[in-house]
């Protein structure tokens, strides 16, 4: 009978040596392009990054979103990734200051924001103003998460003031609430709200808030110059096209 | 394997220990080589974390209360006997041990939101809705927590001599008082036990309560919450809970291991 321990211990030095190797394993084959993005770029992202799988045979996106600031941290804390899509600008210069990101950010894209109610609001939400009214539940994100803060920017300029139910960790967490209908209302980006089982209510001009999402190369990727065209491809016609296609604006 | 040189075995064996051991003392040396001493006095003066401490103190401790109340007799039924019935509701009872915490969140919510199963009929009929408040904390709690106190209760009083009972009936003692003065002291440890796993696995709830109760500072932002928020905004503030949250499950594994052990 042979000794188990022997052969476990040998399982376990075929699996160190597995690690090892390089994660793509093909001779040749460029590892996938890693694309951290915020929660409120899902939709319009996934049909990016397959238009640009589509565009480069033999590349590879790998999408994960999260609200911006849990992407930071990860970030921070030396994730793999080559791209960077956030939702603010005080969130992309937290990964500047951290020294990960490989270039310049650059604006690719702007949202709007929106009130969310349920799907025929039958509460009869008009406006910000409304907000304020008791018979009402409202959420927003939390102050740390961009949709958040831009809430909070909204009502300032709005005069209005919210109390809010609780301060949820990402837009599509908000959206969700509302759409169980724990919640009556909330405000999150225009774009959010063309989900189903919600419905969106403009703000006017004077207390909208423009978010502009900024993007930028990241140095603790496999695939640099994978990440580079991905870059330029969200800022070239197609992903432009795309965005617009899922509501978002010019930068 | 009797041919195998017994030191070569023993040091494989050790080595493979030693490994595993690691695993579990690095994260935490992780934190307190990270900890910042410096701030730690000004961190834990924050009134966002007395906040926290307070929330996560009144949620625990109210799911414990709830755990036992409820617990008790569940346990008391699940051991007195064998049917499909008991087996069917300890697979229900026990489920949130096994269960992802965000669908327990999520069942919850489904469940006693406000448009959901009960908690449409509670809004109407009493005007209580549990989402957003402190009170959805306590349930989201309880139901992460009474599994742990029902296990061990159970199991505590089916090692238990049913001949002591049998002693005290021909005693002339009734049913009510051969469970207060002969079953209850002879299971108390299991009680014990059970009531400390399910305060641990209560203090320590995070996903489900961020699901059905919402995270508001003051409200629902419990200890767990708090510390995933800070996460984000301020890692040293992370850290510091983190090192509370870890002290405290240190004290919860000494004290059953050497604080319960009462000799029977």
């Amino acid at each position: 009978m042979r000794c188990p321990w022997s052969s476990l211990v040998g399982l376990v030095g075929l699996a160190v040596a597995a690690c090892g190797e390089p994660a793509s394993g093909g001779a040749g084959a460029p590892a996938a392009v890693r694309v951290f993005a915020a929660s409120s770029l899902a939709a319009p992202f996934e049909a990016v990054a397959r238009a640009f799988e589509a565009a480069h045979p033999g590349l590879t996106v790998e999408l994960h979103f999260a609200g911006s600031p849990a992407l930071v941290l990860q970030l921070r804390e030396g994730a793999a990734c080559d791209v960077f899509a956030s939702a603010d600008e005080t969130n992309m210069q937290r990964v500047v200051d951290a020294g990960v990101a490989a270039g310049v950010p650059v604006p690719f894209a702007g949202n709007r924001l929106a009130i969310v109610v349920r799907a025929g609001n039958p509460q009869r939400v008009e406006g910000l103003a409304d907000l304020a009214r008791a018979d009402l539940k409202v959420a927003l994100c939390g102050p740390e998460v961009p949709a958040g803060k831009y809430a909070r920017d909204a009502l300032r300029k709005a005069g209005v003031t919210v109390v809010s139910r609780s301060d949820e960790a990402n837009v599509r967490a908000l959206v969700a609430k509302v759409h169980l209908g724990e919640l009556d209302a909330g405000i999150v980006y225009a774009t959010d709200t063309r989900l189903a089982g919600v419905t969106g209510i403009a703000l006017p001009a004077e207390h909208d808030v423009v978010a502009s999402y900024p993007i930028t190369v990241i140095k603790s990727g496999e695939n640099h110059d994978g990440g580079s065209s991905f870059l330029a491809f969200v800022r070239g016609a197609v992903g432009q096209a795309i965005l617009r296609e899922h509501g978002f604006g010019p930068p | 394997m009797s041919h195998v040189p017994s030191r070569r075995r023993g040091f494989v064996l050790g080595a493979l220990a030693a490994l595993g051991v690691l695993l579990f003392c690095l994260p935490l040396a992780g934190l307190v080589a990270r900890a910042p001493w410096r701030e730690l006095g000004s961190q834990l003066a924050s009134s966002a974390v007395h906040d926290a401490m307070r929330l996560s103190l009144v949620s625990s401790v109210s799911a414990l209360v709830v755990a036992v109340v409820l617990g008790l007799p569940i346990a008391v039924w699940l051991a007195n006997g064998r049917s499909a019935l008991r087996t069917a509701v300890r697979i229900v009872v026990m489920l949130p041990i096994v269960l992802p915490p965000v669908v327990a969140g999520i069942a919850l919510l489904l469940a006693f939101g406000r448009s959901g199963l009960l908690g449409g009929w509670l809004e109407q009929t009493f005007g209580v809705s549990l989402p957003f408040t402190t009170l959805a904390t306590v349930v989201a709690a309880a139901y992460m927590g009474m599994p742990f106190f029902v296990l061990s209760a159970e199991a505590g009083l089916r090692s238990f001599d049913r001949r002591h009972l049998d002693v005290a009936a021909t005693l002339g003692a009734g049913p009510l008082r051969r469970f207060v003065t002969v079953t209850l002291p002879l299971v108390l440890p299991s009680l014990r036990i059970g009531a400390l796993l399910c305060w641990a696995r209560a203090l320590g709830e995070f996903c489900a309560t961020q699901v059905f109760a919402g995270n508001l500072a003051g409200t629902t932002r419990t200890m767990p919450l708090a510390c995933g928020i800070a996460m984000e905004v301020d890692p040293n503030l992370a850290i510091v809970l983190s090192m509370i949250l870890a002290m405290v499950s240190v004290a919860v594994l000494f004290l059953l291991r050497h604080g319960l052990q009462v000799p029977r």
